[in-house]
């Protein structure tokens, strides 16, 4: 394998600050859409799990739809037929003058996917707690609804917290899709390198680097955000 | 404070079946097993009680060698646990174990649970494994529960072909690890009975359990475990009448009063 | 609205979904293969190995398929010596890619089974390969179905990526529809039924197939 090593590439400008640019595309992204998707899957969960027909199975439509459609096919119906089916006014400001259309059109299609996904989740928690603690809470002489949300939400919540983190760490990767309309994010910034300066091992690697960093702070940050949860439950664990 | 291993035993006494020699064990910064000794003669029967945490389901899978311990001698049948040139897998074929929560293969049936390491072991036909493990499930009572899983069988029925499938290895000792603490109430006697014939037979056995109406009607000596010590090891009449430390009697006021 | 070009560009689509039925079949036969070697290195005694399988495993995983199909894409020509056509680099990127995630869903099985069975079938003098193969694969499958018809489904979605590196699957040939005709809203609702019917009838499979691993 003839190659030319050159790892002076990544910190010559420009490179380097297309590099930075990237991580930092890549880390709005990834925030929004995890922002986006906690709030709507928490909803969304809840929804799932109290007992009354309609909101479930509206819920239970939502996570179907946004589940089961590939993110990047998400992507392009929000960037491509989005603007062209509501009202022309909306459509031409989404078009013209809404700012950074490409990491906003991004965070829109991932957080919703995502959000599908926690809503999975929370259900999934909800449902694990609710045969032991449903009948517990309801025998103090909590009605159905004090019970979800004094009793099996917040005890769900914390058992959740492990696959929430997994759910995380597939949030940031989707970041990347958003190169396809034109976000400028790690990974087409790394591809950009390549182009320029034909060593994309170094670039590569670099990105593989970043992406790897990223997710160990993610994970510490939820491990983090299991201890302050769990530590109320176990006591002096 | 331990008490010296019991010298009486049966008349066809010879070598020690089970010989423990202080052995130790500990797990990061607990120790599980303290200095521990128990000669076991051929024919005897050894209950182990004590409280929950006292290393005594440890001790017992330290004879057959599935925990390894830090210090000390095991030898069954003169043949040593812990050494370099032991096979493990042939002297574990040699002497049956019953675990608490049974342990039956869900994806097999009972008779095919019994034939298993019978083919794959002892390398017996598939016919003459079926003829063993015909007999072994009629004399547990099971005769009408060969293809059933352990799914569509009750617990008191689970530890029964768990113990058919230990007696289809022609064990020369039998190690029980709490066999009836997971059975509903009802169904405790049905193994206790298929547990006291196989000791009138003859079978080696150490028994680790609470069931002390056990103790008292089949077992040749008694030992009381506590934290990792072996405080008694007297015949079963010692023991209940009078055991010797303080600790054990204790035990005894507690668990007898039910 | 005009639908009628969906049935005007049937052959252009019906080819991009043979595309993406490849990738997706050699990503999981291969990517079984590779992943349950990968799972018996992560098992095995040799550390070394195991820790090696372990760096690869976490690295593909924690790494967007983008970036991976970049890399594969990259640095394939440079190893075999000559230029490899897009479809070939497309499906050995997937195979690799796969495998990772097949590895992990192996070995979550295989150490799903309770100890106990292992003890028991230990106590009774099997060798550590027999326990592996009469007692604990047997068991660990029926727990790995659903996960496998999972990622399955994730593998499934995963193939409209390759739109980045121009191979035409579904997606990318519709976006070639698209190109052609400007009617965005029509072919892409239709793809995103599509993938909805498919996805979503995997996804019954699925439950069924956890409710079976239950019994």
């Amino acid at each position: 394998m003839n190659y030319t090593w050159d790892w002076s590439v990544l910190t010559q400008s420009p490179y380097l600050g297309w590099l930075l640019s990237g991580a930092g595309q890549t880390l709005a992204a990834s925030a929004g859409s995890w922002i986006l998707a906690m709030a709507v899957g928490f909803l969304i969960g809840a929804l799932r799990s109290l007992p009354y027909r309609w909101t479930s199975a509206a819920a239970s439509v939502y996570v179907e739809v946004f589940r089961n459609i590939p993110p990047l096919v998400q992507l392009f119906l929000w960037f491509f037929v989005f603007p062209e089916i509501v009202p022309a006014s909306l459509g031409d400001w989404i078009k013209g003058q809404m700012p950074m259309p490409e990491l906003t059109t991004t965070i829109v299609a991932i957080g919703l996917f995502a959000g599908s996904r926690v809503a999975e989740q929370v259900r999934a928690g909800v449902d694990t707690v609710r045969v032991r603690l449903l009948p517990a809470a309801l025998a103090t002489g909590l009605t159905p609804l004090q019970a979800y949300r004094l009793v099996l939400f917040p005890i769900a919540l914390r058992r959740i917290v492990a696959p929430l983190t997994s759910e995380l760490l597939i949030t940031i990767k989707m970041s990347s899709i958003g190169l396809t309309i034109g976000l400028m994010e790690l990974t087409a910034q790394s591809r950009q390198i390549e182009n320029y300066t034909f060593h994309g091992f170094e670039s590569y690697a670099c990105a593989t680097a970043v992406y790897l960093s990223i997710g160990l702070i993610a994970t510490g940050f939820m491990h983090i955000v299991n201890r302050r949860l769990t530590g109320s439950l176990a006591g002096n664990r | 404070m331990s008490s010296m291993p019991n010298q009486d035993s049966k008349p066809d006494a010879g070598a020690p079946m089970i010989a423990v020699e202080n052995v130790s064990k500990s797990y990061g910064h607990s120790q599980i097993l303290k200095n521990c000794s128990l000669s076991v003669a051929r024919g005897e029967v050894v209950v182990v009680c004590g409280p929950s945490g006292s290393g005594k389901s440890t001790l017992i899978k330290c004879i057959n060698g599935l925990v390894p311990f830090d210090s000390g001698n095991i030898a069954v049948d003169g043949i040593s646990v812990g050494g370099p040139r032991t096979n493990l897998p042939a002297l574990r074929a040699q002497i049956g174990m019953v675990f608490q929560h049974f342990e039956l293969y869900p994806h097999m049936s009972a008779l095919e649970n019994v034939n298993l390491a019978q083919i794959h072991v002892l390398k017996r036909s598939r016919a003459q494994a079926f003829e063993v493990s015909t007999r072994l499930l009629s004399r547990v009572g099971l005769a009408d529960k060969l293809q059933s899983r352990p799914g569509q069988l009750s617990g008191g029925q689970q530890q029964r072909v768990s113990i058919a499938r230990a007696l289809a290895m022609n064990p020369k000792a039998m190690l029980f690890d709490e066999p009836t603490s997971a059975l509903d109430p009802e169904m405790v006697n049905e193994v206790l009975d298929v547990m006291q014939a196989l000791a009138q037979e003859g079978m080696t056995m150490v028994v680790v359990t609470h069931e002390m109406g056990f103790a008292r009607r089949v077992a040749d000596r008694v030992l009381f475990m506590d934290a990792g010590q072996i405080l008694e090891d007297t015949k079963k009449e010692q023991f209940f009448k009078e055991p010797a430390t303080e600790r054990a009697r204790l035990f005894l006021s507690k668990v007898l009063t039910h | 609205m005009d639908w009628s070009v969906i049935w005007k560009y049937r052959e252009l689509l019906a080819h991009g979904m043979v595309v993406s039925a490849m990738l997706v079949g050699a990503g999981m036969i291969g990517g079984m293969i590779v992943g349950a070697l990968l799972a018996l290195a992560r098992l095995s005694r040799f550390r070394t190995l195991a820790f090696v399988v372990g760096g690869y495993v976490t690295v593909i995983r924690s790494v967007p398929l983008i970036l991976v199909l970049f890399w594969f894409y990259f640095m394939l020509p440079l190893i075999t010596g000559q230029p490899l056509g897009a479809i070939t680099s497309a499906l050995t990127t997937f195979v690799l890619f796969e495998a990772a995630f097949y590895c992990e869903i192996f070995r979550a099985g295989i150490l799903a089974v309770p100890q106990g069975q292992s003890l028991a079938a230990a106590a009774t003098g099997l060798g550590n390969w027999q326990t592996l193969r009469l007692v604990v694969l047997p068991q660990a499958v029926a727990a790995m179905v659903p996960l496998l018809l999972n990622q399955a489904i994730i593998l499934f979605q995963d193939t409209s990526l390759v739109y980045v590196v121009a191979l035409r699957d579904f997606l990318t040939a519709a976006n070639v529809v698209v190109g052609l005709n400007e009617r965005p809203i029509e072919v892409y609702t239709f793809v995103a039924v599509v993938y909805l019917a498919i996805c979503y009838g995997v996804s019954l499979l699925v439950g069924r197939s956890k409710k079976a691993a239950l019994r």
